[in-house]
């Protein structure tokens, strides 16, 4: 029995470990849809990621940089897998400051393969000011650095409405019910046919913002899918090696008394 | 510590020997007579060492990618987890190996609690095991600063100021802590340089620690005194091999879930986003396996006294041996004791909890309740249980118990409950 209550306690304990990460402020419950990327098999969907890259290029990207991702990484496996080609055509669309050349002057030059994404601001005090004074947030890692990650992300572009009675905003600030306080600098980013999908899906605000956020998801996750393949192959390895290893301790053991 | 002379088969084996006994010594570990009643939760000692060398062998690499400057140490990390091979299985290993190396050692300490393996003779492994667990807070606090996010920064912040409650000197402590007015890049690369260290300690401590359990022999479920070797004991290969391995196995697939399938659950979301001096966090909280003790700190109203309490929470337990005056070891003989040990779990999941919430209004009260009580245990119930406590009758050996056997030993025993639980 008090084997139990030991055992009792260990979940007991584990609950509240992962508890305690999760417990929020009272915010909404997020806004529901399924992910394919979740589960133990989870990998993301293609067409949604190479969508999402068009929402984020043509309406994110003029105010969010994206500073840890390459070009390169569009062609990579695991993630859009724009063709090499395609992506070395989205690279060149982007000017890059490079150099000194021989003659010791910088230049520019069309984006390769090799470069960083193209930032929309050169600095943080000119992002500054030109969002009102708030810093529009690199998204490379932005759904690993919010609480909630991609249902967080969803909800949020999808969260704007009128503020409710008593609600005072400023110039320049928008009510968002799943933002932390309520109160947004970023206007609601996405409407209804605001871009034209390349591969014929309707714009819906709903489609965009799953599709963006899927896009995020593998730009703070790159590995994800590999991640999923290696971990199921490695915990099916130690499945069978406990096995084998029981029965073998079992056997061993049987010479003497009491037993394991 | 066998009673018969070792001397190797061979004359090369032989010659060598003599000069360096290093057989003598691997004879002393395969031979090495273990209590035979050992149960689960006997196998942590083992499963500690594999996670002690997890983590130094991926810190390694990782050390290898890793740039110990504030304004690259964030990015750094980035290009670990994306450019280099495997970099993001190394870097959920190491991350999540921290967390997994504190399930353990609390386990570890807890079955020591439970089993009375603190009390004479051992209580020299015990008090190098809390310097272990010190040692392990340090190197785990400062890698958690490494990756200079949000949280790394601020709870450097939060942790390093609290040197500035010490009297009279705080103030000029915390800066060269720091090395300059506040954390900075100097305070990054003696972190760097630190938690590099540290582990290579623990690991001299570790070596200790098994040299000094290696005198008196292993405790046992029982807690009694037992003849080595003899038909209460086994030899521990391949006896406590094999039983280490299999519980080393289903750690590694829990260990394995969470690095594969939740690799970010047991850190906070705000370490992703890039340390900034000018932002602070709307809670700043430790990792998990520090709570108790932050909410023993934050319980206490005045600063240093506050200090004073969560340090001392730690190094009472040095004290424990001689604060538990029962003859008796094991918990199993000892009924009362074992109720109070099972408060005492309560005691410290709820400083835990507490621990992760804003220390106000009833959380607060919480949490003072819960460290007076903690401390209770340790100073007025266990010295108090030892004189006034009756134990129940202890078998004379693990094969012979008393008259017939008592219940409470069939529960000590490695019975079969939980092997099916397990299984």
């Amino acid at each position: 029995m008090r084997k139990l209550k030991n055992i009792f306690f260990v979940l007991i304990f584990s609950v509240i470990v992962l508890n305690s990460s999760n417990s929020a402020e009272k915010s909404p419950p997020f806004l529901e849809t399924k992910w394919t990327f979740k589960g133990l098999f989870g990998k993301f969907d293609r067409a949604s990621l190479q969508r999402g890259y068009q929402v984020y290029t043509e309406v994110c990207a003029s105010c969010h940089s994206m500073k840890y991702l390459t070009y390169r990484n569009l062609a990579e496996k695991g993630g859009p897998e724009f063709s090499e080609e395609e992506a070395k055509a989205i690279a060149a669309s982007f000017e890059v400051t490079d150099g000194p050349d021989s003659t010791g002057e910088m230049f520019v030059r069309p984006a390769k393969l090799s470069d960083k994404f193209v930032m929309p601001y050169a600095n943080e005090q000119e992002a500054k000011a030109a969002n009102g004074g708030a810093y529009p947030p690199d998204m490379s890692v932005l759904v690993k650095a919010r609480k909630g990650g991609a249902d967080y992300i969803y909800s949020l572009l999808l969260g704007y409405s009128e503020p409710p009675e008593g609600v005072e905003l400023d110039d320049g600030v928008y009510y968002n019910k799943y933002m932390y306080g309520n109160k947004i600098k970023m206007p609601a980013p996405l409407s209804d046919d605001l871009i034209e999908y390349t591969d014929g899906t309707k714009a819906t605000a709903e489609q965009m913002s799953k599709d963006v956020t899927n896009f995020l998801m593998w730009s703070a996750e790159p590995h994800l899918e590999q991640r999923h393949k290696t971990g199921f192959r490695v915990i099916a390895y130690l499945i069978i090696l406990t096995v084998l290893v029981y029965f073998t301790m079992k056997k061993i053991w049987s010479r003497v008394e009491p037993k394991v | 510590m066998s009673n018969h002379e070792y001397t190797p088969s061979s004359k090369f084996g032989k010659w060598f020997n003599d000069r360096l006994p290093l057989l003598t010594l691997a004879n002393h570990l395969t031979d090495y007579p273990t209590p035979k009643n050992l149960n689960y939760w006997w196998t942590f000692g083992g499963i500690l060492t594999f996670c002690l060398i997890t983590q130094i062998v991926t810190g390694l690499v990782l050390a290898m990618h890793y740039i110990a400057h504030a304004d690259m140490a964030f990015s750094s990390v980035e290009h670990i987890m994306r450019d280099v091979n495997y970099g993001w299985l190394l870097r959920y290993v190491h991350a999540n190996g921290a967390s997994m190396f504190f399930l353990a050692v609390y386990i570890h300490i807890f079955r020591s609690l439970f089993y009375g393996s603190y009390k004479s003779p051992r209580e020299i492994i015990w008090i190098l095991g809390i310097i272990i667990y010190l040692l392990m807070m340090a190197a785990a606090f400062m890698g958690y600063v490494l990756p200079w996010g949000q949280m790394s920064f601020w709870g450097a912040t939060v942790i390093t100021n609290l040197f500035s409650a010490i009297p009279l000197v705080g103030e000029s402590i915390t800066t060269w802590l720091w090395g300059g007015y506040s954390v900075d890049n100097p305070t990054l690369t003696r972190f760097f340089t630190l938690h590099y260290l540290i582990p290579f300690l623990i690991l001299g401590l570790v070596v200790l620690h098994i040299w000094a359990l290696h005198v008196p022999g292993n405790n046992n479920p029982v807690g009694i005194d037992i003849k080595k070797p003899s038909k209460d004991t086994v030899p521990f290969h391949p006896y406590i091999v094999i039983k280490d391995a299999f519980a080393l196995l289903m750690f590694c697939i829990v260990f394995a879930l969470f690095v594969f399938y939740q690799p970010n659950i047991l850190g906070h979301a705000d370490n992703y986003i890039e340390a900034d001096p000018l932002v602070t966090p709307a809670h700043i909280v430790p990792e998990w396996y520090l709570l108790p003790f932050y909410a023993i700190l934050r319980s206490v109203p005045d600063k240093l006294m506050g200090v004073v309490a969560m340090l001392s929470a730690i190094l009472i337990l040095a004290a424990l041996p001689w604060l538990d005056t029962s003859k008796v070891r094991s918990a199993v003989f000892r009924p009362l004791f074992r109720q109070f040990y099972w408060i005492l779990v309560a005691d410290v999941l709820i400083l835990g909890y507490v621990g992760a919430m804003p220390a106000e209004g009833l959380y607060l009260l919480i949490a003072r309740v819960a460290t007076a009580y903690y401390f209770a245990h340790f100073l007025i119930i266990l010295p108090v249980l030892g004189w006034k406590e009756k134990t129940t009758p202890l078998p004379l050996s693990i094969t012979e118990p008393v008259l017939g056997g008592s219940p409470n030993l069939a529960a000590a025993r490695s019975d079969e409950k939980i092997e099916k639980t397990i299984k």
